[in-house]
């Protein structure tokens, strides 16, 4: 239908987009003669109201109730819960204590981007899925040998391909044994996967003992081994990528905006006063920190508190701007906005999705620059990217085991059953895009057992000492405010909690997929989903008759999408449209 | 990708009996109110595993077709094709799988609280209650996974807004499918990963002729599963009857006045672990929140006080408890020291046997 001066734009939606965590759909117009999508929106389809069955329940219980949020990340929610417990109710748990939480997280992370790389991720990346998608690539693959043969030991980036089909592939069926192995990990030290038994406010159940730590150990080790193998193979793959698609860096590509919230204590510093954050936030073994166009704006983990904003728009809610204001000043006699967490009075509102209006649950996380005056659409790179862009730019980590350069993160790895010591060095890329959130995953899978390694020798000197007391005991105060800041697998994570009369008067957790997977806001800012795929440049070889929309596919699972809701993609040929010009679709719903 | 995870060359011969059909499918929904964690916690699961399941690793088993939104291959309507096709009956036999609460969607004018996939005339979302209506009158079986979709659970809790809950409750406790079998419940926030593979394969071989009516209690669990309570399996058993009991977490001792509800909870997780056998809930130091239950969350909060039952049990076994504890001390005490001939001793006169040296 396309005639002179207008183009063929094609509505594509995916709903419900599989291999993520949650339901999530994806709505696109898509310019077929330019190969570029257009516009793109994104819903959620689910809503549970945790911010509304949480009041009045007692605060001692907000790890549980919050761990259920998540199905594969619900230990991360507990942590942070527990976080901001600590911090409402004064308390600081023993050293030992922490170094378990920090094993446990460690192991989720192992887990978790395991699982989701080479089970979910891997999946577009596998040989059914590029023959079906981009044949030639496949063609090229079978003649392109993987240069990290000798470690992974495939030998072409075809045999890497056909390894990661699902279930017939050597490598997915490896993953998903690891992935258990490291559960088996997280519960020797949390009890359960993944709604954890052993965390609480002030410490944890565990018991600490040579042998819980030993069994964590020969486990961790057969993790290293394998992980060993992990990173180069996933090097080799995205590299081939860049190499037999030029121009594959701008798939998924959007401006630098990158946040962190930083995880894993050090007890030596930690003590949960708010009035300390910035102090014990540096110390963090992941740096807290914000990246914008490069440059770390931040790594205060009170600036980052006092710039969180919560806006609506396209959202099925409404607002709260008149509602109460429960903390006005946070405990350093900053002012506190009431679109701010700690503010922030959920009123959902059902209603019909109209991408025009209304069209999702998810509402708009932005963090507020005060040099620019700006509400930045941060978005968490999925997880990896910002944690790595900040600790490496931050240069504060330095375990033995991980080194952070000033613009490189350095993983040593000892020795294990199959492989030498090795090194890993992640650098800086040149773009926050699809492939480079991949690449990052696998680089903190490296990360997180490097880490382990640390926190491992920390909890056995603990008990070679002695000192193997695990909780701090608490009352909770009649009135008090507390926040968690946290990095849940896939990015950010926040929990603040007002307390009166030794009830909770308010709670809101702000995980990672809120930032990610936010629609457009009160300003018309695009969601970073949004944003990434808006304008992405399409290099599948089909039309749209056999459109799988792989590469819209592949950059929203690069954001490890978890929305305990969902994304779905695409229904048959399409919905033709007429469009007169096509460009200036994204912002127009503001 | 049309291609499912099952579509391969699979299944194991078998030279008697067999398999009655060659071929069943599962549909999962995970478009309840829940949070995924069933999906998850079912990716751990090694007894049996997925793996061995779809790639028919297992003797007897019909072929599986297993379709799961965070695992499926393929997206959007592609991925929906089997779902649709059931749901117009024309698509047989298959087992239901539902993971989440269910939520009432007639407590509001409009919108929605849950949905999976989109309307095609309306262009909006079908509601999960919509695909519950169409595809359980079709199924073969229904399993609800995990505590969400067998008794409403942590959504389901006071004060929330979506009015939601079980499986049993909106499809009533009397529901029998087309092949006169009930609900099936695996309780456990999440489910408990072996726990449910298990009773997904019972399904299948039920199904395949191959298993007699799975045995199920009044609140529609398999017996074999949830029969014992917490306590019964719990390694910290033996404290509680000592009358030994921490006075803080952490501490190895039975942890009822920390708030574990053990005691009168029905779970098998204290006994057979988390994960391989690692891990749990009381035999590792996490108070039992009952999670399983049908009244949890709500009869159980706050869950870090201790259960009013518990405060009068453990009272009245202190007495037994301490004095038995006593003796045992002085029987331990006596069997901690070897036999008095184990020892080094000089030889005797020539003749007799000795220590050799």
């Amino acid at each position: 239908m396309s005639t002179a001066g207008t183009s063929k734009i094609v509505e594509m939606s995916w709903d419900p987009i599989t291999r993520i965590v949650g339901s999530l759909g994806i709505y696109t117009k898509i310019d077929f003669q330019n190969r570029k999508v257009m516009e793109c929106h994104t819903t959620s389809s689910i809503f549970r109201g945790y911010s509304v069955f949480m009041r009045g329940k007692d605060p001692k219980d907000a790890h549980f109730i919050t761990s259920r949020i998540c199905g594969i990340c619900g230990d991360n929610h507990a942590t942070c819960a527990v976080y901001a417990q600590n911090m409402a109710f004064g308390i600081k748990p023993p050293h030992i204590a922490e170094w378990i939480i920090n094993l446990a997280e460690a192991s989720e992370y192992m887990f978790d981007h395991n699982l989701f790389q080479d089970n979910l991720v891997g999946v577009d990346f596998c040989e059914q899925m590029v023959k079906e998608t981009n044949p030639g690539v496949f063609n090229k693959a079978e003649k392109t040998e993987a240069p990290g043969a000798s470690i992974h030991g495939y030998k072409t980036i075809a045999d890497i391909m056909r390894s990661l089909n699902p279930f017939q592939g050597e490598f997915y069926r490896e993953a998903l044994q690891m992935s258990r192995l490291s559960r088996e990990m997280y519960c020797l030290m949390g009890g359960r996967h993944v709604h954890p038994s052993t965390l609480y406010p002030g410490g944890v159940g565990t018991v600490p003992s040579v042998q819980l730590f030993t069994e964590y150990q020969s486990r961790l080790m057969r993790y290293i081994d394998f992980v060993k193998r992990v990173v180069p193979l996933h090097d080799d793959l995205f590299n081939f990528f860049y190499e037999a698609l030029p121009g594959y860096e701008q798939v998924g590509n959007r401006r630098i905006l990158l946040g962190c919230w930083g995880s894993f204590q050090d007890p030596d510093v930690c003590d949960f006063k708010y009035e300390n954050m910035n102090k014990w936030g540096q110390a963090m073994f992941v740096t807290p920190g914000i990246v914008v166009d490069g440059k770390l704006l931040t790594t205060d983990l009170v600036d980052i508190n006092l710039g969180m904003r919560i806006l609506l728009g396209h959202s099925f809610y409404e607002d709260w701007q008149s509602s109460e204001t429960f903390v006005k000043t946070d405990p350093l006699g900053n002012p506190i906005d009431q679109r701010h967490p700690w503010n922030q009075t959920t009123h959902p509102k059902p209603q019909k999705r109209s991408f025009d209006d209304k069209y999702t649950w998810v509402m708009s996380p932005r963090w507020f620059d005060k040099s620019s005056g700006q509400h930045l659409a941060l978005d968490t790179g999925g997880g990896p990217l910002a944690r790595f862009w900040v600790t490496a730019l931050a240069g504060k980590v330095d375990l033995g085991y991980v080194k952070a350069t000033g613009q490189s993160v350095k993983i040593r790895l000892p020795k294990t059953m199959h492989q030498p010591e090795m090194e890993f060095e992640w650098k800086i890329p040149r773009w926050s895009n699809t492939l480079e959130r991949n690449r990052a995953r696998s680089y903190f899978q490296a990360y997180a057992a490097a880490a382990a390694l640390h926190f491992l020798e920390k909890g056995f000197a603990e008990v070679y000492a002695g000192r193997i007391r695990t909780i701090t005991p608490y009352q909770v105060p009649e009135e008090a405010i507390g926040c968690g800041f946290h990095e849940a697998v896939r990015g950010v994570l926040s929990h603040h909690v007002v307390i009166r009369d030794r009830k909770i008067a308010n709670y809101h957790p702000y995980p990672p997929t809120p930032w990610n997977a936010s629609p457009r806001d009160s300003f018309g800012t695009p969601g970073p989903y949004e944003d990434a795929v808006q304008g992405l440049p399409l290099f599948e070889e089909n039309g749209p008759e056999k459109f799988k929309g792989i590469d819209i596919m592949r950059t929203v699972r690069s954001f490890d999408p978890c929305l305990p809701c969902g994304v779905h993609m695409y229904l048959g040929p399409g919905k033709e449209l007429q469009v007169h010009h096509a460009p200036m679709f994204g912002i127009q719903n503001g | 990708m049309t291609k499912e995870a099952g579509d391969a060359e699979i299944g194991c011969r078998v030279e008697n009996g067999g398999p009655s059909i060659p071929e069943i499918t599962v549909l999962w929904i995970t478009a309840g109110l829940g949070c995924d964690g069933d999906t998850i916690a079912m990716t751990g699961a090694s007894s049996p595993s997925l793996e061995d399941l779809v790639l028919g690793n297992l003797p007897g088993l019909p072929k599986v077709n297993f379709h799961n939104p965070v695992l499926s291959p393929s997206c959007g309507e592609d991925f929906l094709k089997p779902y649709r096709q059931a749901a117009e009956g024309k698509l047989d036999p298959f087992i239901l799988v539902v993971e989440g609460s269910i939520p009432n969607e007639e407590n509001k004018k409009e919108g929605y609280w849950a949905g999976f996939g989109t309307d095609l005339v309306s262009g909006q979302p079908i509601t999960t209650c919509e695909w519950i209506d169409k595809l359980a009158p079709h199924a073969w079986g229904v399993l609800a996974a995990g505590t969400c979709a067998t008794y409403g659970g942590i959504h389901a809790m006071e004060g929330n807004p979506t009015g939601c809950m079980g499986l049993a409750d909106y499809l009533g406790w009397k529901w029998k499918s087309k092949a006169d079998v009930p609900i099936v419940c695996v309780p456990g926030c999440p489910v408990q990963p072996d726990n449910f593979m298990e009773v997904l394969l019972y399904l299948i071989r039920q199904a395949s002729g191959q298993a007699p009516m799975i045995p199920l209690d009044e609140q529609l669990r398999p017996t074999w599963l949830f029969s014992a309570t917490v306590h019964e399996g719990c390694d910290r058993g033996g404290y509680y009857e000592q009358g030994d009991f921490a006075n803080e977490l952490g501490s190895p001792k039975c942890i009822v006045h920390e708030g574990c509800w053990g005691p009168v909870v029905k779970c098998n997780v204290a006994k057979r672990g988390w994960m391989g056998g690692v891990g749990g809930c009381p035999n590792v130091g996490g108070v039992c929140i009952a999670c399983t239950m049908p009244g949890f969350p709500d009869k159980y909060i706050p869950f870090l006080e201790e259960p009013p039952g518990a405060h009068m049990s453990s009272a009245a076994i202190q007495m037994y408890g301490k004095t038995v504890k006593t003796l045992r001390a002085f029987t331990i005490s006596g069997g901690n020291k070897e036999p008095e001939w184990r020892k080094r001793t000089k030889k005797k006169s020539e003749g007799e046997t000795g220590d050799q040296e």
